[in-house]
């Protein structure tokens, strides 16, 4: 399938679901669904760099607070000097190009380390941004900023069902972005550096140069997705932004969905998502890390390729059935072969 | 020390012909306080079948690798068609034209066969020549190398579901497809039965043949000795013989380091 005709697929898929989402006329559909295509976004982004290249980031938190905190900025800057207010779009892309600059620049200190190594340096990093935003006090600091978000806006109604819309796009740009790798010559030098890194370079892949391009997407598309974050949370503060649960769901996500492709991500966010938001309401917040961990165990198990790979393993039974270009990964992310 | 005979490119240099596709100079390479090459000099002219011997340890993968630029060399310089290779990365060095496969067969493992050999004509062929190829002639190119090597028809099965020597064969698509001027085939017969040797030795052959020149490292000395015009010697990093295979043969230094005093 093309990719202007998948992007008009997931557009009307999403137009349907905000249509649906209206007609039920509950506004917490939107507050909860905001969280999970955030996690869409955060899972598809951690995935071009972690499932795609097989570099396993636990940064992530760090450049979605990076997203956020530019927002606050700007907030600021605006309140005090009164200057137009930017809209949120806008903010999206001043997050991703903020985020993915710190990408690019993690990228160039840290690629050369592998495995472990690299996770280790990329929590390292996040830790130092979060350190740096506590002594900021521009930005609020410890104690935290709000941001007043408006009540309405016209002609959507209440401003939640903004904040949904925009990040259903933004989910579909990431997953459409994800696939445009997937099926393009950058995604097969993906697959060659995950896969073996000395054997990519001797085919003539420029490897530090794709994993460069792979940490800017994937930090970019980060950043865009924390920079609405302080209009939807109202008061932002370091240790939730930094928040153990962002490195961890959009690690588990992609790992549960499956990490060779665009699809696992968005499964693993789905499921695990909506899994979270349910027993937030039904029994605690406090649960959503337990059920990420639970269910990571139970896939290690039975399915360390995920979903996805629990599908091709399936089809694979019958060879005369599979037609894909591309099989399915037979380690977990991450390890060197 | 022997030195080569006929087919040896500094004298075709010195009489005016075209150089050296590779022109290796006094490298040297160390790790710590082992030497692993010292003074490496050697001349290799286009169309060569040249066999890289020496015991284990003597230094032939680290010779390769500072080839390739998988390791940097600290001494001496190394040039191939003429231009000089320092401080260039491996894939640059791939796009020059210098193919290599692994003595441990390095294949890309969630890929398909047929996506294994695409990387190659994706990232070396497509940047050197300049244009991008449609997706159907990538998809050709992928199955005509794979039949070329008698995998024609596991396009679409994943390296795991390979024999050894079919592994071995897909390590040598996979340096063609980057249609190379020079390919180093590090042990590619290493673990493989005869007649599996003979394959392996025929489709070099033809890829000699076809104009390519050939660097076997081969611990075998008999799939060497039919292979080889030319063959080199390294015993503890240091170049002991260089000439025709028969006469390197018999050399006393040769044969003191392969069968002892």
């Amino acid at each position: 399938m093309r990719t202007p005709a998948f992007l008009l697929i997931w557009l009307a898929v999403s137009a349907a679901v905000f249509a649906a989402s209206v007609w039920l006329g509950n506004d917490y559909i939107f507050f909860a669904g905001y969280v999970v295509l955030q996690y869409v976004v955060l899972g598809t982004a951690w995935n071009i760099l972690g499932g795609y290249c097989g570099y396993v980031n636990f940064g992530s938190a760090a450049f979605f607070a990076l997203g956020a905190y530019s927002t606050v900025a700007i907030y600021k800057l605006i309140t005090e000097h009164e200057f137009y207010r930017m809209p949120i779009p806008v903010l999206m892309l001043i997050g991703g190009i903020v985020s993915g600059i710190v990408g690019f620049g993690m990228g160039y200190l840290t690629l050369r380390l592998r495995g472990a190594f690299f996770a280790i340096a990329t929590l390292a990093l996040a830790v130092v941004l979060q350190t740096l935003v506590v002594n900021w006090d521009y930005v609020g600091g410890s104690r935290g900023a709000y941001i007043i978000r408006p009540e309405q806006i016209e002609p959507i109604g209440n401003y939640i069902r903004y904040l949904f819309l925009i990040m259903m796009l933004l989910a579909v740009a990431a997953i459409t972005i994800a696939r445009l790798i997937e099926h393009s010559r950058l995604g097969y030098g993906f697959a060659s550096i995950r896969d073996d890194e000395l054997a990519a370079e001797a085919s003539g892949v420029p490897t530090l140069r794709l994993k460069l391009i792979a940490t800017t997407i994937s930090g970019a598309l980060m950043g865009m997705a924390g920079a609405p974050f302080p209009y939807y949370i109202g008061y932002l503060q370091p240790s939730s932004t930094f928040g153990l649960d962002y490195a961890v769901n959009s690690i588990a996500m992609p790992l549960i969905g499956g990490t060779t492709s665009w699809v696992g991500p968005l499964i693993g966010a789905l499921l695990l998502g909506s899994l979270q938001q349910i027993a937030t309401v039904t029994i605690s917040s406090a649960v959503n890390l337990l059920i990420v961990g639970f269910l990571l165990v139970i896939f290690v198990i039975i399915a360390p390729n995920g979903i996805v790979g629990l599908i091709h393993t399936y089809l694979q039974r019958k060879p005369e059935d599979f037609v894909g270009r591309r099989h399915v990964k037979a380690e977990m992310p991450g390890r060197v072969p | 020390m022997i030195v080569a005979g006929p087919a040896n490119a500094n004298s075709a240099t010195a009489s005016g012909a075209a150089p050296a596709l590779l022109e290796i100079e006094n490298l040297g390479k160390r790790f710590g306080g082992f030497v692993a090459l010292e003074n490496i000099t050697l001349s290799v002219p286009a169309g060569e079948r040249l066999g890289l011997i020496g015991p284990n340890g003597s230094g032939k993968s680290t010779l390769v690798n500072c080839i390739c630029g998988t390791l940097r060399n600290e001494q001496g310089t190394v040039q191939f068609g003429g231009q000089r290779l320092d401080g260039l990365q491996a894939h640059q060095r791939t796009h020059l034209g210098l193919a290599r496969s692994f003595q441990l067969p390095r294949p890309f493992v969630s890929l398909t066969l047929a996506d294994n050999i695409r990387i190659p004509l994706l990232y070396t062929v497509a940047t050197r020549s300049g244009s991008r190829h449609t997706a159907h002639e990538v998809e050709e190119r992928c199955a005509a190398l794979l039949r070329q090597v008698g995998l024609g028809d596991k396009a679409r099965r994943l390296p795991r579901d390979l024999t050894q020597v079919e592994m071995r064969k897909l390590e040598l698509a996979r340096a063609m497809a980057a249609e190379p001027k020079l390919l180093i085939a590090d042990e590619a017969m290493a673990g493989l039965t005869h007649s599996e040797i003979e394959d392996i030795l025929s489709l070099l052959i033809r890829l000699n043949e076809q104009g390519v020149t050939i660097i076997l490292i081969e611990h075998i000395m008999s799939a060497v000795m039919s292979f080889s015009r030319r063959l080199v010697v390294l015993v503890s990093g240091r170049k002991i013989a260089d000439g025709m295979p028969d006469d390197v043969m018999r050399d006393p230094e040769v044969e003191r380091a392969y069968l002892g005093q």
